[in-house]
């Protein structure tokens, strides 16, 4: 099987593309990302890896702009991220240079999607897209599903923060140091959280948690 | 005879352009915009060929906030000049852009500039400029009146005193003009002056 993996137009004999199915692996093994839609509020969340002590955070950052009114997370390898982002944010100002008008979301999508889809012809993550309430990709991001699937509902500012950080909680370690999360609303564009706002709501989430916890145990000792 | 000029005040710069657009013996409207806001902190009154002066300054605008987006932080007054002259002095051999252009900003760091930029790629860093025939009055009027650190009030003074020039003495006089500054709160738009009500003022 080794032979048929050295390049990507090689097919194995039963019809396996390995090169796409390893990319596939490089995203699974990439960190998490979150996305969750509320009524007035996107927000973005990525797992961070620890940074060592001696670097500067703010110069790692998975969640970025590519329009006013467009954000991207990314999970896989960081540097086939920074050429995917690099080509939608020329693509975004081109668009508004032709046709007087800022991308769509799903036009951006479609984009970045045939980007892909040029590079390794086929399935995700090259060539299929679609359009989610909530979805996760990278590490554990079926256990992030899930929850997502169990618990989304309609929210609104605060409330939707509050859901994507709960997401992203089920499989990182909690802290701000190793969520990265940024908030899209239509006044202020792209707001990236700071650590300390970030850790606030955790401990908000870690308070209501323990409380749930605190009232299931309580009726029990009752009876 | 398209006017186009512009100062540096204290703290502040202010453009002033006409709003005719013509063509040939025809007016087409007397409220063409011809001052871009080209981000938050920076404008840019162009005149010339019609075509070439709406393309090249979109051009413009799109490739500084490219630049915003690639690198987070925005491009400085100078930078944007020196880019716009190198774009246009590319184009010069082959394909020139007919458009001169006076571009104002402010930077935190140093405060508010203007720039002369002639179609043939002159680049100039000075306190007043003009373009145009309406340059031989409204220059000669400010080599009078300006003074550097000029308040708002002074300056608006000042180019309400070109204009009165312009429309007095100009023998095809544009009837029209926007006024447009930029300071630390940002580049936004002053005021019309109107002599001749033609539909209404578009705004960005």
């Amino acid at each position: 099987m080794a032979r048929y993996d050295r390049a990507i137009t090689v097919f194995s004999p039963d019809g396996h593309l390995f090169q796409v199915e390893y990319a596939l692996e490089a995203v699974r093994k990439g960190n998490a990302a979150v996305g969750v839609r509320g009524t007035d509020t996107i927000v973005l969340g990525v797992e961070k890896k620890s940074t060592a002590k001696l670097q500067d955070s703010r110069s790692v950052r998975k969640i970025v702009n590519l329009d006013k009114h467009i954000a991207l997370a990314c999970a896989g390898l960081k540097a086939d991220a920074r050429v995917l982002i690099n080509r939608a944010r020329i693509e975004c100002q081109s668009h508004r240079l032709t046709v007087e008008d800022p991308v769509t979301v799903e036009y951006i999508t479609r984009y970045i999607a045939g980007l892909q889809q040029k590079y390794t012809q086929s399935g995700d993550p090259s060539g299929t897209f679609s359009a989610w309430k909530a979805n996760a990709t990278g590490r554990n991001s079926n256990s992030i599903r899930e929850f997502l699937e169990k618990n989304y509902k309609e929210t609104s500012g605060q409330e939707t923060v509050k859901l994507a950080i709960r997401a992203l909680l089920e499989v990182v370690e909690s802290g701000g140091k190793n969520i990265e999360i940024a908030v899209m609303t239509k006044e202020d564009g792209l707001r990236q959280l700071e650590e300390e706002e970030i850790d606030a709501i955790v401990a908000e989430i870690e308070a209501e948690k323990a409380a749930a916890e605190a009232a299931k145990k309580a009726p029990a000792k009752d009876t | 005879m398209e006017c186009v000029f512009g100062l540096v005040g204290n703290g502040f710069a202010i453009l002033a352009a006409d709003t005719s657009a013509v063509h040939s013996i025809l007016v087409h409207k007397s409220n063409e915009d011809k001052i871009m806001i080209l981000d938050s902190h920076k404008l840019v009154a162009a005149s010339g060929e019609p075509g070439d002066r709406v393309q090249f300054t979109e051009y413009i605008q799109k490739n500084v906030a490219l630049y915003q987006f690639r690198n987070g932080i925005p491009l400085t007054t100078a930078a944007t000049a020196n880019f716009t002259r190198g774009e246009l002095a590319t184009a010069l051999r082959k394909n020139p852009y007919a458009v001169n252009i006076l571009l104002a900003g402010y930077d935190k760091e140093t405060g508010p500039s203007l720039y002369y930029i002639d179609y043939i790629a002159t680049l100039h860093k000075v306190d007043k400029g003009a373009f145009g025939y309406g340059s031989y009055f409204s220059l000669s009027m400010m080599d009078r009146h300006y003074h550097s650190g000029m308040s708002l009030e002074e300056a608006v003074d000042l180019v309400d005193k070109c204009i009165m020039e312009i429309r007095s003495r100009l023998v095809v006089a544009p009837p029209n003009f926007v006024i447009k500054i930029v300071d630390k709160d940002g580049a936004r738009e002053y005021a019309w002056r109107q002599s001749v009500k033609d539909g209404p003022v578009v705004s960005e």
